[in-house]
């Protein structure tokens, strides 16, 4: 047992700093795609290439004043960053990043827990982060943050309904809800050469997906909660110092987890050539699937102009949900035809 | 390790509190090192730089509203869906539940239907249109 309790204590100090460390280096590559875009450099004053920026931003972070506003609703409005970024912390340690490695003798396999549920999990906790915007939007006492929040927490939950209703059509090719044992279906190859990825069955399910993903990060094209020509910056307006960066670093680590979990679902989470004689290349792999992805993401959000409100939520409710729905119908069908 | 055990909780508890530790520490931590002069100018909720003009807490569209409940209705239905979802390839596979195979699937479908009839319903009735 305390083997055990030792084992997963590492892994969750390994992972947590690996995030962290993730995290302040997207807000850094973030901007370097956008200057590379924009054709302009974007930050690299602050050590080689930039490299250091994200470390002068969290010291700048914590040496920034702390404002309250005055009528603001003190306790919530402290809560409300710590209720964003807590679910966005814990949802990456059922996600597996590799195989099965051989490490100080000892078989040790590359996920930090593995539970039954696992699916459920995230979607469960995913679904927390609303709490923290519509939190922050109201105990601000500002206008522009309760009409991010509100706008938020709509475009939260219709987009919610969506990635779950996508995520039923990779669940009934493969029965399970363990993360590890998804990744483990679509290990091999068909006809020898094509990899048994989730997205080459589903991929209707995977536009979805990635769809809502982006609605769910509050990414461009779905930005409105902060659109800041009209809102300023959204439920976080009042915010500053720390507590701004958290509402920052919950973005990101919902990014990173969303990524990874479209990753694991319809890429074949840590799976690859290779991955049998030498299991290390595992967290290769899978690290290279969701950095293409996130780098989609930040592509995505420098290429495209913004929705409006209404075109949002009719993108969500009369397009994306009904095409979910029948995705699962034949999804169904097709299986029971098959078999 | 058996993938069902109560001790694979413990490592969602562990980060639980790691996460808690963290987010209190950053938010006592600026409080502490940041500067603390507040001007009643600085308090003031931010508005473009203008006084503000009125409550902040205004009513809003009830539109919201409804969003919220018909995602309770649509979201309940697909936590419906997802044990359903993880039995079917198996019932499919096991050839002794072969004469449940389109019960269990037909079941399925009827309320998939039902599902879209209330989808349709809400859209009929308009709840969907942000423009109006």
């Amino acid at each position: 047992m305390t083997g055990l309790l030792l084992e997963w204590l590492i892994k969750i100090a390994v992972v947590f700093a690996i995030l962290l460390t993730a995290v302040a280096y997207l807000s850094y590559m973030e901007r370097r795609v956008a200057g590379w875009i924009q054709i302009r450099v974007g930050p690299n004053r602050v050590g080689p290439l930039g490299l250091l920026q994200p470390l002068a931003d969290g010291l700048k972070f914590i040496f920034k004043e702390d404002i309250v506003p005055l009528k603001a609703n003190k306790l919530l409005y402290i809560v409300a960053p710590a209720a964003a970024i807590i679910p966005a912390l814990m949802t990456f340690i059922v996600i597996p990043y590799g195989s099965e490695v051989v490490l100080f003798g000892k078989q040790i396999a590359l996920h930090v827990t593995r539970i039954n549920v696992a699916l459920l999990y995230v979607l469960g906790l995913t679904s927390l982060s609303v709490y923290g915007i519509v939190l922050a939007g109201w105990s601000s006492n500002n206008k522009y943050s309760l009409m991010g929040g509100l706008r938020a927490s709509a475009q939260l939950i219709s987009y919610e309904l969506a990635l779950g209703m996508a995520i039923i059509g990779v669940l009934v090719l493969t029965g399970s809800l363990d993360l590890v044992n998804i990744v483990e279906a679509q290990r091999g190859y068909w006809f020898g050469f094509l990899p048994k990825w989730n997205i080459f069955l589903q991929p209707v399910a995977f536009v979805i997906f990635f769809l809502a993903a982006l609605a769910e990060t509050n990414r461009v094209p779905f930005d409105l909660p902060e659109a800041e020509a009209e809102l300023v910056a959204g439920y976080f307006t009042e915010y500053s110092s720390m507590k701004f960066a958290m509402f920052f670093m919950s973005e990101y680590l919902n990014l990173i987890t969303s990524c990874s979990l479209a990753t694991t679902l319809f890429f074949g989470g840590w799976t690859g050539p290779g991955v049998n004689s030498y299991p290390w290349l595992s967290i290769v792999y899978f690290v290279i699937k969701v950095f293409l992805l996130i780098f989609l993401f930040m592509w995505i959000r420098f290429t495209f102009p913004r929705f409006r409100y209404d075109q949002l939520m009719r993108l969500g409710w009369k397009f994306l949900l009904p095409t979910a729905i029948a995705n699962v119908v034949v999804t169904s069908t097709v299986l029971l035809l098959v078999n | 390790m058996d993938q069902s055990g109560i001790a694979n909780y413990i490592p969602i508890l562990i980060i639980f509190l790691l996460a808690i530790i963290f987010a209190s520490a950053a938010i006592v931590l600026s409080r502490l090192a940041g500067r603390n002069r507040p001007t009643s100018v600085k308090l003031m909720p931010y508005e473009c730089g203008v006084e503000p003009v009125g409550a902040a807490r205004e009513r809003q569209s009830v539109k919201f509203y409804l969003v919220a409940m018909i995602f309770l209705l649509f979201d309940i239905e697909a936590v419906f869906l997802i044990p359903w979802a993880v039995v079917f390839p198996g019932v499919l596979r096991d050839p002794s539940l072969r004469h449940l195979r389109f019960i269990f699937y037909g079941e399925m479908m009827l309320f998939m239907v039902v599902l879209f009839v209330g989808l349709f319903y809400v859209w009929r009735k308009g709840v969907l249109e942000w423009n109006r």
